[in-house]
């Protein structure tokens, strides 16, 4: 499973940071770094957080 | 079958009507709503919704999903533009008028309105801004040139001020406090967020109450309790949001600052849950009872609320480290956690200095972190809200930020970090 991001709906506001650190950080730009993509099964839940939390809808699983 | 009902098709109404079906839920799923419209997104309507486009042309309308993406692939019966009246929690009946719609499980999400002034509702040109109709309203008269005169300078009329100003417009923001935003912010803060406004040319006049808002049909003026006069073509009232409370009366319902629930977002009343900005829950993360008017709450708390509500017998407790943003001129503010503190310290960025670079201020309760607040900062925002919720201790707080702000001076310095 991979997360994937559509940086055109993203406006940096970095919900998902603070729910998955590992896979997301807002650099001093204000843009989103995806730090990886690949997800296991333990880290499904907190990537489920965060898409469910990201206020643009901008952020996907695909299995 | 389990016939879920969920009242108030906002925010957190949707986010429950989908958590229910994702979790597995088979049986009817009525969604309630007051407004003739589909669910919308709130945020952008005193943001994107009132900029300036290249062609003129109004910005796209910020609809959550299709009409047929509801009804066909979420099964949901939609009763729209019509207001629950009243709920009867023995029977299980919610009352929209003359219809009565039985539940097994109720998620109450009827949200919060904004306030008005009582007496200027009926001159033309003053406007909240809560709902869709009123933004568009307040986009049209931007777009005939109004003069234009908030009232009030939270966040919400210190962003239509900021998005009123890029169409050239006079702005003018009254504020009967002598410092806005202190119970958002605390007051140290909220005077220097403040200061944003005279940075970027918007009139902000503080301590000094409206005594009228005048005109015939139309409003003309608003005079203030100094006696200061302002004409205006346009009215914006930003005093704040009372919730959806009112259909409740009777119910049996408690009522205080909104519905009052536990951390399971349950009311007490058997079948019956609430989320959003009407909910008054117990906040297991920070340990204090909070209603939240904020987009984050809203989402989470409506999918908690659904899943409690169809599977009681395994209700998860929902908790979070508080978030909100605010974008103001060109500037992003976000706050995380509670900003009733012993102590706010500003350790990064100095906000008497002429440009306005990144600010980062923490809040102290006792040893703990409990707040952070920051200016420019979305890098370092979200670093804090994972802190307030590992419970990290103030000191611990402390280091990370002289880290943080030794690490981002060398980058401005251009010296390898
Ligand atoms: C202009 C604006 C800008 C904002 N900006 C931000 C921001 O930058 N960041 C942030 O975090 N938050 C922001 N917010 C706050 C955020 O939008 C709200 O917290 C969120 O909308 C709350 O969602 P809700 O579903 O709980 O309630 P609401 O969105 O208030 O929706 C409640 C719905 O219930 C309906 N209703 C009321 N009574 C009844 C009834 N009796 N029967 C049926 N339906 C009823 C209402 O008509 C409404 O549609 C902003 C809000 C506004 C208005
Ligand atoms: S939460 Fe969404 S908008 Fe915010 S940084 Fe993450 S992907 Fe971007």
């Amino acid at each position: 499973m991979k997360v994937l991001v559509d940086f055109s709906k993203c406006t940096g506001l970095g919900i998902c940071e603070s729910l998955a650190p590992d896979f997301f950080e807002v650099n001093d730009d204000g843009d989103l770094v995806l730090l990886k993509d690949d997800i296991t099964d333990d880290e499904l839940q907190s990537i489920e957080e965060a898409v469910a939390g990201c206020p643009t809808e901008a952020l996907r699983i695909q299995v | 079958m389990t016939h879920l009902v969920v009242v108030g098709a906002s925010l957190a109404g949707l986010r429950a009507v989908e958590a229910a079906r994702k979790a597995g839920h088979d049986g009817p799923i009525t969604l309630i709503g007051a407004e003739e419209h589909l669910p919308y997104d709130r945020p952008p309507l005193s943001k994107e919704f009132l900029a300036v486009t290249d062609d003129g042309s109004e910005p796209q309308r910020p609809f959550f999903r299709e009409h047929s993406h509801l009804t066909d692939e979420l099964g949901v019966e939609l009763v729209l533009g019509a207001p629950a009246t009243g709920l009867d929690p023995l029977a299980r009946v919610v009352h929209v008028g003359d219809r009565a719609i039985s539940y097994d499980a109720l998620v109450i999400a009827t949200g919060a309105d904004a306030r008005g002034i009582p007496g200027s509702e009926t001159l033309a040109g003053v406007h909240v801004v809560r709902s869709l109709d009123d933004s568009v309203a307040v986009r049209a008269a931007l777009d005939a040139g109004a003069r234009t005169v908030v009232i009030g300078a939270g966040f919400i009329g210190s962003e239509v001020a900021s998005s009123a100003k890029k169409w050239g417009v006079d702005v003018t923001i009254v504020e009967a406090l002598a410092t806005p935003l202190v119970r958002a912010t605390g007051s140290e803060m909220g005077h220097a967020i403040a200061s944003l406004h005279a940075r970027n040319g918007t009139t902000l006049l503080c301590g000094n109450g409206v005594a009228a808002i005048e005109g015939t049909t139309a409003v003309e003026r608003v005079v203030l309790d100094d006696g200061t006069v302002l004409p205006a073509d346009l009215v914006i009232v930003g005093i704040g949001v009372t919730p959806n409370v009112g259909w409740l009366a009777g119910s049996g319902l408690v009522i205080d600052n909104g519905i009052v629930c536990d951390e399971h977002l349950f009311t007490g009343v058997p079948g019956v849950y609430a989320a959003g900005d009407v909910a008054n829950w117990f906040n297991p993360a920070l340990g204090r009872r909070q209603r939240m008017e904020n987009w984050t709450a809203a989402a989470e708390q409506g999918a908690a609320a659904a899943r409690n509500a169809l599977d009681p017998g395994n209700a998860k407790s929902y908790g979070t480290v508080p978030y909100f943003w605010s974008d103001w001129y060109d500037v992003r503010i976000q706050f995380v956690g509670a900003p009733e503190a012993d102590e706010v310290r500003l350790v990064e960025g100095d906000p008497e200095s002429e440009a306005t670079g990144r600010w980062v201020a923490l809040y102290r309760e006792g040893d703990r972190l409990i707040g952070a607040l920051t200016v420019n900062g979305q890098s370092e925002i979200m670093k804090y809200r994972v802190m307030i919720a590992r419970g990290v201790t103030w000191d611990e707080a402390l280091e990370h930020a002289v880290r943080r702000a030794d690490l981002h001076a060398a980058k401005l310095a251009g010296a390898p970090a």
